[in-house]
């Protein structure tokens, strides 16, 4: 099976119904991918497939074959939502922030408040009761937008 | 507890021709953005064993009109009901029911063919289709026929479909009337529905409910009534013996009869 | 600068964002097996046979008679086996576990078990099996019922609630050194030691390592005792790790919930709004095992008079038998639901009184001064009045009540208050221990306190930078480790800031002392490293009868008022919150972006509880266990939440704080109901359902 994962490519011999969530924490060692309840409701196994935020556990692999795969690991700690989801305090417990970071990604360039609460409509936190998670999103947009704007659009600022 | 996957088999044809050419062969189950049968492979209650994957079939993406009708390919997914104004002009309901299944992740893989085939009778876009007179375009690898949706289920989760057969489009006719969708879920966001309601006005109005019976239902008797020119409270009366509500996890029976009359009632004031 | 009232970037470091925090699932040991738990399939009986449907050769079996010491999960009472023994108390009761390293075969292994069913018992009212009997009494309250212008009576009720962290229950069991080293999502290290070393017995090294915890509130404080147990065994059975992970439905089916309560009031009062007479009756239904029902019923009765005067009160409670898994520890402890019962009843009075909700308190509130249902006199610490005016004033309450009236939008308030730290003599018995360690990298604290997500690691290195002089970044936060940490209590009862906080700054201020006017680094360099350890003492002003129920039952109390302001849809009874402003005094914030994130959390959480949140038991188990049957609150059914800090320091608390992680839960049901009924629906259980709704609604 191959694909792009994280800007690379990548090729796994795995059974094509595996889930794409089992396959990226066991066959690629990448575990940010987080499994909380296997029917598409939580959302801390979301990853981008082509952009799109996705559950991984309801994803066959063989479904991914081709596709570009973007997992918390490819934003490698420099992406400014992970900075500000931990000082904003968007992060609590963490088992669902990378799930929601991800989500978050796919917003556009300047989202009020009400397109970031639907958007993150399928990504469960328990900790945080959320407002802290709009706060970290609300900033990184403004920064985006005073340095001009780059680095929007349905990749973030993924490789 | 998961299924075993390594008992699992999967074709992926490269086009629809291929897929229905093993359709005729041995039977499959279609797998299409799989929100619905991995959540079964994950709870354990998963049955089939063999699969066809659809994903891969592009030209079941299709967002058409050809004349007066609206052709929506099986594999078009929520998202892509979402973003397209073609839908948004002609089904704004259906672009409604579309944003209120699941979370983005879920919009981005399920899709309509997909929630007709799973035959839940809590399915968001059922309703809507039932209401807009909805025909499903049914292909095997010999023959092509067309099913209204009101006439493709024959009981919870039982529908006409041949095991040799695909759902490759849904065509719409279209609607004159004002269009009106209300889901009662269990939540604001990613809920299961309590009651559906899709409804299209006008001199013959036309009412579908979801959640309220085994199957999707076009309320009929009521409807001829209310074109006969009923009152509102003898429409719900009679809308009462036309649903079949039932108690379960998610509400009651009660709850249920009373909020469909309500919902009709809400209908027919705006 | 000070590190304490500021917002200072967390201990967490940047891996909770990155994918690189270890939780206990991301873990992998050479050789693991994964283990599964066989449970039993009815609620009451006894096991007739065991029978291996499959072939066992490379699985590892183990069964209560592989217990090598005590089959008892030890707590509060010796009564819950680790694996069924005979008798089946409970339906997904443990009676055999597997372990094998292909999850596809471990899965596939059927096993048949025979039972001899027994009619189960599951109606908390009818059971006479009590765990624990509670009475507390102030005054003659027949006598000043009997001379009350108006005695108002009411039932109420609340549901089970499941904490839903968002990582399930796991840990995995390494053999080692001749015992075991247990790795996993958990609360209370120092309970595992406690209840595994019974199990194994007190010869075999054992030792229990916290990983990343994905939450807990309360979930993860006794039950992570039994599962480790579990891999424990398999581990020294199989001789190679072990690795169990719950899946979301065995976690909902098997483990523990909030407590379901019935709460009874009989409450005289005086025509003006005075409160004369409390008689209060608590029901707790406990499941089937004592576990920690018993503490859990001390905390709901102690605050079940609410946070009100009045000099004749009676409570009664009664943790009972129930043929179900045993109920347990969640965030609020028995309060959120005697809480709720008071607030509620409050606002019935007040309409039964014509008389305003906010008016009502205003008279009763407690001030300092006045004693509460223990006797215990109120202090400085006292914020109930603070906290009520300021909610009024900022959420123009009695405006909106009156603009409001006859249309779908409603509102409604709840006041209440939060015992901090271990009831009575508990902080006492507990003999909680924190260590300071000066090495060369830095200062280290060595706490058995976890994070698990409410900011542990942070807040303590905030208390102990200020109170050693050092910078915030120097300080270093050991991971909880029970064979390198000592024993500081549970993290539970809001008492790692107040109590294991303030144990930290008195280490801290000791190593100051002998730092003299060096830094930690130039004291190590010239004489090397060294540790100060203490041992809690509770203020020697503390009170308390265990036997009675007299006296100081909490060191202080943290304040909190909540108004929820709602819409109601007519045709469909949903309930869609628009705003809610929750005002908590709680001493003082250490870090105020945590503080905030514990309020806006427990807000949420306690909205999902008055609203959403509802348990379904079918023959004695939940039977919607899944996250789409049973819903959380996502972020469309999150209003805006307007928090409130006021500051009143706690001189007996580290820099004036006392706890706060629980009081938050305490306050959104009751002013959620306390909005409906604004809105004309007679509500008095919670979850407040659109069913209930209707129910309590006239007809079309």
């Amino acid at each position: 099976m191959k694909f792009t994962l994280n800007g690379v490519a990548a090729d796994v011999a795995a059974h094509p119904m595996s889930r794409l969530l089992d396959v990226l924490r066991e066959d690629l060692g990448l575990t940010g991918t987080k499994e909380g309840c296997g029917e598409g409701e939580c959302g801390a196994c979301t990853v981008l497939v082509d952009g799109e935020p996705v559950c991984s556990c309801l994803i066959p692999v063989a479904q991914v074959s081709g596709a570009e795969i973007l997992t918390i690991e490819g934003l490698r700690g420099e992406h400014p939502l992970q900075r500000l989801f931990m000082s904003e305090v968007g992060a609590q417990c963490g088992i669902c922030t990378p799930g929601m970071i991800l989500t978050a990604l796919s917003l556009g360039p300047a989202p009020s408040l009400d397109e970031i609460r639907t958007t993150l409509a399928g990504n469960l936190c328990r900790c945080t009761g959320y407002p802290a998670i709009y706060r970290a999103v609300m900033k990184w947009r403004e920064e985006e937008g005073r340095a001009g704007g780059h680095g929007g659009g349905r990749q973030g600022g993924a490789a | 507890m998961r299924t075993a996957i390594s008992s699992l088999d999967l074709r992926r044809p490269a086009s629809l021709e291929e897929a229905l050419g093993i359709l005729r062969d041995e039977p499959r189950t279609p797998l299409a953005g799989a929100t619905d049968l991995y959540v079964a492979l994950n709870f354990g209650t998963l049955e089939p064993k063999r699969f066809l994957d659809l994903w891969p079939l592009d030209e079941l993406r299709e967002i058409s009109a050809r004349g007066d009708t609206l052709v929506l390919g099986a594999l078009v997914t929520f998202t892509a009901l979402i973003r397209s104004p073609l839908v948004a002009a002609r089904l704004p309901m259906l672009v409604e029911a579309a944003a209120l299944v699941g979370g983005r992740q879920i919009q981005n893989r399920g899709t309509l063919g997909g929630n007709i085939a799973n035959a839940s009778p809590a399915g968001d876009s059922l309703p809507v289709l039932a209401a807009a007179d909805a025909v499903l375009v049914l292909r095997s690898a010999d023959a092509e026929r067309r099913v209204p949706i009101t006439g493709f289920y024959t009981g919870y989760r039982k529908t006409v479909l041949r095991p040799d057969e695909l759902i490759v489009a849904v065509e719409v006719p279209r609607i004159a009337g004002r269009q009106y969708f209300r889901k009662v879920g269990t939540r604001a966001a990613q809920a299961i529905s309590k009651v559906v309601f899709a409804g299209v006005g006008g001199a013959a109005p036309r009412l579908a409910f979801g959640s309220i019976a085994p199957v999707v239902i076009r309320a009929r008797a009521t409807e001829r009534a209310l074109a006969a020119g009923a009152g509102i409270e003898e429409a719900v009366r009679i809308l009462e013996g036309e649903i079949a509500p039932i108690d379960d996890l998610r509400s009651s029976a009660a709850y249920r009869r009373r909020v469909a009359g309500n919902l009709l009632r809400r209908f027919s004031r705006a | 600068m000070p590190a304490v009232g500021r917002s200072v970037a967390r201990k967490d470091g940047i891996g909770k964002a990155t994918g690189a925090a270890r939780y206990v699932d991301d873990l992998v040991f050479p050789g693991m097996l994964y283990g599964r738990t066989l449970r039993s399939t009815i609620p009451r009986g006894r096991v007739r046979s065991v029978r291996l449907d499959f072939d066992p050769a490379g699985f590892t079996v183990v069964d209560h008679r592989d217990v090598p010491h005590r089959n008892v999960v030890a707590l509060i009472e010796d009564d819950q086996p680790f694996l069924v023994e005979r008798e089946v108390r409970h339906l997904a009761e443990p009676i055999l576990l597997l372990a094998h390293p292909d999850r596809e075969r471990l899965l596939a292994a059927r096993v048949e078990i025979e039972y001899d069913a027994e009619p189960p018992l599951f109606d908390p009212e009818r059971s006479d099996q009590v765990f624990k009997a509670i009475s507390i009494v102030k005054g003659d309250g027949a006598a000043a019922l009997a001379r009350a212008d108006l005695v108002i009576e009411g039932t109420y009720r609340t549901g089970h609630q499941e904490h839903i962290y968002i990582e399930p229950n796991g840990v995995v069991a390494v053999p080692e050194d001749g015992g075991v080293t247990v790795h996993g999502s958990i609360q209370c290290p120092f309970y595992v030691v406690k209840a595994v070393r019974c199990l194994l017995g007190e010869e075999r090294p054992l030792r229990v390592i916290q990983t990343e915890t994905g939450g807990g509130f309360g979930g993860k404080e006794e039950y992570p005792s039994m599962l480790a147990g579990h891999a424990a065994l398999l581990a020294l059975k199989s001789g190679r790790p072990v690795k169990m992970i719950y899946d979301r439905v065995e976690d909902m089916v098997a483990t523990t919930k909030r407590h379901p309560s019935i709460v009874r009031h009989r409450t005289g009062v005086t025509r003006d709004g005075r409160l004369v007479a409390m008689e209060v009756e608590v029901i707790l239904d406990g499941g089937a095992y004592v576990t920690l029902s018993p503490v859990v019923l001390s905390r709901g009765c102690i605050h079940a008079a609410g946070p009100y005067r009045c000099d004749h009160v009676a409570i009664r409670g009664r943790a009972v038998f129930t043929n179900t898994p045993p109920n347990g520890a969640f965030r609020g402890f028995g309060a959120p639901q005697t809480e709720f019962a008071v607030e509620v009843h409050m606002d019935r009075i007040a309409e039964a009184l014509g008389m305003d909700p906010v008016a009502l308190r205003r008279i009763n509130a407690l001030r300092p001064g006045d004693t509460t249902a223990t006797g215990q006199t109120m202090g400085a610490d006292c914020s109930a009045h603070q906290v009520l005016e300021e909610a009024v004033r900022r959420s123009e309450f009695l405006r909106k009540r009156e603009a409001w009236r006859g249309t779908n939008r409603a509102i409604g308030l709840s006041l209440f208050y939060h015992g901090a730290g271990f009831t009575g003599s508990g902080e006492r018995t507990l003999k909680s221990r924190a260590r300071l360690e000066l090495t060369p990298a830095g200062v280290r604290i060595a706490v058995g306190s976890t994070e698990i997500g409410q900011g542990t690691r942070t807040m303590h290195a905030q208390i102990v930078a200020d109170a050693l002089g050092v910078p915030y970044e120097d300080v270093l936060v050991a991971q909880p480790d029970t064979a390198r940490v000592p024993d500081s209590g549970p993290t539970v009862a809001s008492r790692t800031c107040l109590v294991v906080g303030k144990l930290l700054e008195e280490c801290a201020r000791e190593m100051r002392e002998r730092l003299g006017p060096l830094s930690p680094a130039e004291y190590h360099a010239r004489h090397g490293g060294f540790t100060v350890e203490r041992m809690y003492r509770p203020p020697d002003w503390i009170r308390w009868d265990d036997e009675t129920y007299r006296g100081d039952a909490y060191a202080t109390y943290a304040w909190g008022c909540d108004v929820a302001e709602l819409e109601v849809d007519p045709d469909t009874f949903e309930v869609r919150p628009l705003r809610l402003t929750a005002v908590q005094e709680f001493g003082r914030a250490i870090h105020p972006a945590l503080a905030e994130g514990q309020i806006e959390g427990g807000t949420v959480q306690g909205l999902g509880y008055a609203l959403l949140e509802r348990v379904v038991m079918r023959d004695g188990a939940m039977a919607n266990a899944q996250l789409t049957n049973y819903t959380i609150p996502t972020t469309l059914d999150t209003p805006e939440i307007d928090v409130v800090i006021l500051e009143n320091p706690y001189p007996g608390g580290p820099f004036g704080a006392k706890g706060l992680g629980e009081l938050p839960m305490d306050g959104p049901a009751p002013a959620v109901v306390n909005a409906l009924r604004h809105r004309g629906f007679d509500v008095r259980e919670i979850p407040a359902t659109p069913e209930l709704l209707a129910d309590s609604a006239p007809g079309p």
